[in-house]
């Protein structure tokens, strides 16, 4: 039980990478809030009984990072784990990309993950501490052509998490981001046959991650087992590096 | 999450004292069946029935090859090494050192990963399963002045970790490096400067040094399932030094 007694709100756990953390972190002791833009979320959340709670959350939105931030203290009374799950992706290079597809990742994967670690700061200061996930990408570290706004945004969730755990590590808040290869999850939808084969032929471990295999790094960063770790960049990407 | 190990055998050098013998008993509470060993006797013994120490020299070939043939002929294979054994040496900086002590540095420190990559692979790639966890150190990633072939070893540790990944990704061996900073260890505490110990942990954000079983958990994490679509990886285990 790696997680009892802690309360963690994961964005975008609708689908994918953050539904299976939601499921993974329930079970490892944790009361969970679910937040997605996606109101299949709450779900989500009902499969986790009372140990789960839906928010309809545009990470975008200062708003909605209030009232995520209260209801998560009403229903449970403190947070102690944030996952910036949350991300759009559409493959687009920098001379296809207009206004509004920038704007799209810049909001929900770059924007999004300010608020949230601004927001929940307090909270955790609060209670002497906690720990913030952010989910960035292999393209956050390495050139991958043709996806100019996601790679952008993911870039600076890298940097974004370095600044946040200079700055936050005196309150006890531990800031670490993750670096997904290619996981089979929904978002793989938005390429090409061809982008997905050139994306497949990119892993030395000749598969794809699942979604189960992310969270369990996820779990890792939330818990006390890595309490001595804050400012890191981990991949799980099959060897991609 | 209790038995992450439970029914794998394990390798972890440099395991009479500090991280290694944290991540020893660790693994054994964990399930594992582990061979610990070291250069040096423990200071105590280990109490748990399910570690087995041995003396054993890293930077010999003939000791690698005679420790895991005897694992194999007793219990199958080594599923997970940990290279951890390490030597800080003179810790003279550059033009100060002298070639005995970097060569001893080099044999300690990078010599024998390469080896005990080299002893347990045919196992694990015949098996297509095996976690392979390399010791660097923060110093691989970054620098400081003093202890010259440490530096080297522990940035070639890094390197040497991703090629090793890989080349067996694809046979499901997965190779990752782990990258302490300043640990609360006999290593640091006895041997190196105490002022050096101090300005690093003033100018670590977590404020303190970190503690073996710190370091011993990033070790399990790597070394069982939980990690599984994680290789090449970089564990920097370090209170946020190198993030600054």
């Amino acid at each position: 039980m790696e997680l009892e007694a802690k309360v963690a709100v994961i964005t975008g756990a609708a689908s994918g990478q953050g539904a299976a953390e939601a499921a993974l972190f329930a079970q490892q002791g944790a009361k969970v809030v679910v937040t997605d833009i996606n109101e299949r979320g709450a779900e989500i959340a009902a499969r986790l009984g009372g140990a789960g709670h839906f928010v309809r959350h545009d990470v975008g939105e200062q708003a909605d990072w209030d009232k995520v931030m209260r209801e998560t203290l009403d229903r449970f009374g403190r947070i102690d784990v944030l996952v910036n799950n949350a991300g759009v992706y559409k493959p687009a290079s920098l001379r296809e990309t207009d206004m509004d597809l920038w704007d799209h990742h810049y909001r929900i994967n770059q924007l999004g993950v300010f608020l949230g670690m601004r927001a929940a700061s307090d909270a955790m200061a609060a209670t002497g501490g906690g720990s913030i996930v952010n989910v960035s990408s292999n393209a956050g570290l390495n050139n991958v052509p043709g996806i100019f706004a996601y790679a952008s945004s993911k870039w600076a969730v890298r940097g974004m998490t370095k600044l946040a755990a200079s700055e936050l590590a005196s309150l006890g808040i531990r800031v670490n981001s993750i670096h997904p290869g290619i996981i089979a999850t929904p978002m793989l939808g938005e390429n090409s046959a061809e982008r997905l084969k050139f994306y497949e032929e990119m892993i030395p471990m000749r598969r794809l991650g699942t979604p189960d295999e992310v969270a369990r790094l996820v779990l890792f960063l939330a818990s006390d087992a890595s309490s001595y770790i804050t400012g890191a960049e981990v991949t799980v990407d099959g060897g991609i590096g | 999450m209790s038995g992450q190990l439970t029914g794998k055998v394990a390798l972890i050098t440099g395991a009479a004292r500090g991280i290694g013998r944290a991540a020893a008993e660790l693994f054994a509470r964990e399930g594992a069946h582990v061979f610990a060993t070291d250069v040096n006797q423990p200071d105590e013994p280990f109490l748990d029935g399910n570690i087995s120490f041995s003396i054993m020299d890293v930077a010999s070939e003939a000791d690698w090859r005679q420790t895991v043939q005897a694992i194999k002929t007793k219990h199958g294979g080594v599923d997970v090494l940990v290279n951890n054994a390490a030597i800080g040496g003179s810790q003279l900086p550059l033009a100060e050192e002298n070639v005995e002590d970097w060569n001893r540095v080099i044999a300690t420190n990078l010599t024998s990963v390469f080896l005990g990559m080299r002893e347990v692979l045919p196992g694990m790639r015949a098996r297509r399963s095996g976690s392979i966890v390399n010791v660097s150190s923060i110093w691989g990633i970054s620098a400081v002045a003093g202890a010259a072939a440490y530096h080297a070893t522990k940035a070639a540790v890094r390197h040497l970790t991703k090629h090793a990944a890989v080349t067996y990704a694809a046979e499901n061996v997965r190779v990752n490096s782990i990258h302490p900073g300043i640990i609360a260890t006999p290593m640091v505490l006895e041997d190196q400067a105490e002022e050096t110990s101090a300005r690093v942990v003033a100018a670590t954000p977590l404020g303190r040094m970190g503690k073996p079983i710190e370091l011993a958990k990033g070790m399990l994490f790597l070394a069982s399932d939980e990690s599984s679509f994680m290789t090449g990886a970089e564990l920097v285990i370090d209170g946020g030094y190198l993030a600054q």
